[in-house]
């Protein structure tokens, strides 16, 4: 088995989310390519963890899963709130605390 | 020796005036602090207890001055019954300051001086609250009134007991205070109000001496104590007893109207005449020639600073009794003579052992006559409805019998009529300036004829006359409460003179300041009496030929006069001197700090303050609140951030 692919499947998919976080307006879409960094993250964690015949890279992984999991229950309550009181789920409108 | 001590050699001590050298209270004299507690208690009840007080508090006010008066009797007869040598004592009542090596002790010294003026205060003071009870009936803040003459009797007397300049100095404000709280009793008038102020000010100029003086001879000698610097002077360099000479006069002049502290008290006369009376006339104006006379250890090894004494009394004497001429207010008229007759108390101070105990004679029979003269121009007032002008006077001896007889008295004895007190007084200080330096005897001699022209003319536009009364005015003799104190101080200005049979104040007074040195007149003493007189007489014929019964005195001051008068009317300048050279170089001086202050202090501020607020609000602008914009600048500090690790991983 090769390290090698499975790290720049992750790399790829990072930086899809990332692109994706910084182009994309709408809130549902940069979160979802956030959950994408995550995932590409946990990939990363579960390689590295094979490799080196650890554990400690598993752990982890099932960690970001769990906040993850949390951040998405907070997120979409604010994207829900957002959205209800400003009928809009642009990211750029909700940009009111500035100077 | 300390730092401060400036070079010259030390004096011979046989030169050096008398040292204070105390015994301890015993007997009698134990109770000296009562003396002083006594008023101050009268005080904090009356100031202290508000209200409730009002229904009795003017008679608590004069029972503690009566009894201070009484007890302080009985000191008196037990020191004349000692030995010479034996007529100082002192009271040490507590530990003022304590700071290292420098203590204070808070005491009180029992001596012939103090001892006259104790009797002066206390005595005078009652008689002047007594009267006051009549004359502040009807001011519904009476007791508030005699509480603020109680602490003036308090502070006059820790001013006349302490035995440390530094406490002297706590009396001198004290003094000042309630002369300020008294000046400005009425203060729902500008005028006296302002008075208060000027009062105030012109005084705090003095009390920067009297302060120096206390720190220099802290400096000097360790103590403030009379004991402690009477005995250091004679060790110490001319220039030292020069410059604390110089301060003392300083201090000296501001307190007693002296000229260039002179402009207040004319203004003073604002206060409730009974005020003018004991503080502006009998006691307060009199607490320089106390100091001066007190510290004549100092002045004794200074005689530039006497000089300067001599000559300061002799210009007010003469300054004092021009401005008397021009006044119609029989206030200011009399506070004119006032600064005159403490500028001939001053002259006298200044000579020196030949003219000690003079001053204080003159300044004891001038508190009797002068404090007489003022509650009889109370008197007066009380009877025109508080008019002052004297232009509205005329006529008024039949009114008021009691008043013009007493008043009568006071005048004799101010002009020096033979055989009132005031005849023996200024005659000895005539007699000792001419004794020192003819030019001091002339002016003294000249003020005694202008003296006399005033006075005259105070008393001839008062009590004699036409009516010049306004149409409302009914005159009517004071009630007995207020014509009592006068004719008991009439006495006195009468048989004040008794004080000098047999040399009796000199030899009473040479413990404190030493015997007195006779100076050799050029003619018989007798002969300068006769001058004297004949200068009082014809000073009287003037006043008689302008002011006299069968002269007309126009009902408004004429307008037409010479520039002589102009300028008596307008104090001599004083006030306006004041303002050309201190006031107004004062406000230039203040405009000009205000103007540093607004564009340089501030300006500096407020530049910075404008600096860092321009920066911020330029660089606020990079919080868009864009979450895209934010995530990138993340993203660029993330690969920053990885860049460099692996720069520094790879090199």
């Amino acid at each position: 088995m090769n390290t090698e692919h499975y790290l720049t499947l992750s790399a790829l998919l990072f930086t899809i989310g990332a692109t994706g976080v910084l182009v994309r307006r709408n809130a549902i879409v940069v979160f979802m390519s956030v959950e994408l960094m995550l995932n590409a993250t946990n990939l990363a964690f579960v390689s590295f963890s094979r490799a080196h015949g650890q554990l400690d890279g598993q752990v982890a992984a099932f960690f970001v899963m769990v906040v993850a999991a949390a951040e998405v229950v907070v997120g979409l309550a604010i994207i829900v709130a957002i959205f209800r009181s400003r009928r809009s789920a642009s990211v750029d409108d909700a940009s009111l605390l500035k100077y | 020796m300390s730092p401060l001590a400036l070079s010259g050699t030390p004096l011979a001590s046989g030169e050096a005036g008398v040292p204070v050298v105390p015994t301890a209270v015993d007997g009698v004299f134990s109770l000296l602090w009562l003396v002083v507690a006594l008023p101050a208690l009268g005080a904090l009840v009356l100031l202290v207890g508000g209200r409730r007080t009002d229904r009795w508090g003017h008679l608590l006010g004069c029972a503690m001055p009566i009894g201070s008066f009484l007890l302080a009797l009985v000191m008196f007869v037990q020191l004349l019954g000692r030995d010479h040598e034996d007529r100082q004592v002192a009271q040490t009542l507590w530990t003022w300051l304590d700071v290292g090596d420098y203590t204070v002790q808070m005491g009180l010294l029992f001596d012939p001086l103090s001892a006259l003026f104790v009797l002066l205060i206390t005595g005078v003071g009652s008689l002047i609250h007594i009267y006051s009870v009549g004359y502040m009936a009807h001011d519904d803040r009476r007791r508030r009134f005699f509480g603020y003459l109680n602490l003036f009797v308090t502070a006059m007397l820790v001013l006349v007991l302490a035995d440390d300049y530094l406490a002297v100095f706590l009396g001198w404000e004290g003094v000042g205070l309630a002369s300020y709280l008294l000046i400005g009793f009425w203060a729902h008038k500008d005028s006296a109000a302002t008075a208060a102020n000027k009062a105030f000010v012109v005084n705090r100029v003095g009390d920067l001496g009297m302060s120096l003086a206390v720190m220099l001879m802290v400096a000097t000698f360790g103590t403030s104590s009379f004991v402690g610097v009477s005995a250091g002077m004679p060790e110490t360099s001319e220039a030292v007893a020069t410059v604390l000479g110089l301060l003392l006069l300083l201090a000296a002049c501001g307190k007693s109207a002296q000229v260039p502290l002179q402009s207040w008290l004319l203004d003073a006369m604002e206060g409730p005449t009974p005020v003018s009376a004991l503080i502006h006339a009998a006691t307060m104006v009199t607490a320089g020639v106390y100091l001066v006379v007190r510290s004549n250890f100092v002045y004794e090894l200074a005689p530039v600073a006497q000089t300067a004494v001599v000559i300061v009394g002799l210009v007010t004497l003469l300054v004092g009794a021009v401005i008397g001429c021009a006044k119609d207010d029989i206030k200011k008229a009399l506070a004119g003579s006032t600064m005159s007759q403490i500028g001939y108390m001053m002259l006298a101070a200044g000579i020196g052992p030949a003219g000690y105990a003079f001053a204080i004679f003159h300044l004891l029979t001038h508190g009797f006559f002068k404090a007489n003269m003022f509650l009889g121009a109370g008197s007066v007032m009380h009877a025109t409805n508080d008019d002052v002008d004297m232009r509205h006077y005329g006529a008024l001896r039949k009114a008021a019998p009691i008043t013009f007889a007493t008043f009568a008295f006071g005048y004799l004895a101010i002009i020096g009529f033979p055989g009132f007190s005031g005849f023996f007084s200024k005659d000895h200080i005539i007699e000792a300036a001419f004794g020192e330096n003819w030019v001091y005897g002339v002016g003294a001699l000249l003020g005694a004829g202008i003296t006399a022209f005033y006075m005259t003319r105070v008393m001839l536009m008062t009590f004699f006359g036409e009516r010049r009364w306004r149409p409302d005015v009914h005159p009517h003799e004071s009630p007995a409460v207020m014509t009592t104190p006068l004719v008991v101080l009439a006495a006195g200005s009468l048989v004040g003179g008794v004080l000098i049979l047999g040399d009796w104040i000199v030899e009473w007074l040479e413990p404190v300041v030493g015997p007195e040195e006779h100076h050799e007149l050029f003619v018989p003493a007798i002969v300068l009496t006769g001058l004297i007189v004949l200068t009082v007489l014809a000073g009287v014929a003037v006043a008689w030929s302008r002011y006299g019964p069968s002269q007309t005195i126009a009902d408004t001051a004429p307008t037409r006069v010479s520039a002589a008068t102009r300028a008596a009317r307008a104090d001599l300048y004083g006030d306006a001197l004041n303002e050309a050279v201190f006031m107004r170089p004062g406000q230039k001086l203040t405009a000009a700090l205000v103007y540093v202050d607004d564009v340089l202090i501030d300006g500096t501020v407020n530049a910075l303050a404008a600096l860092v607020g321009g920066t911020s609000g330029t660089a606020r602008r990079l919080q868009t609140g864009f979450v895209r914009s934010y995530a990138l600048t993340m993203l660029g500090g993330a690969l920053l951030a990885i860049a460099a690790t692996l720069a520094v991983t790879l090199s």
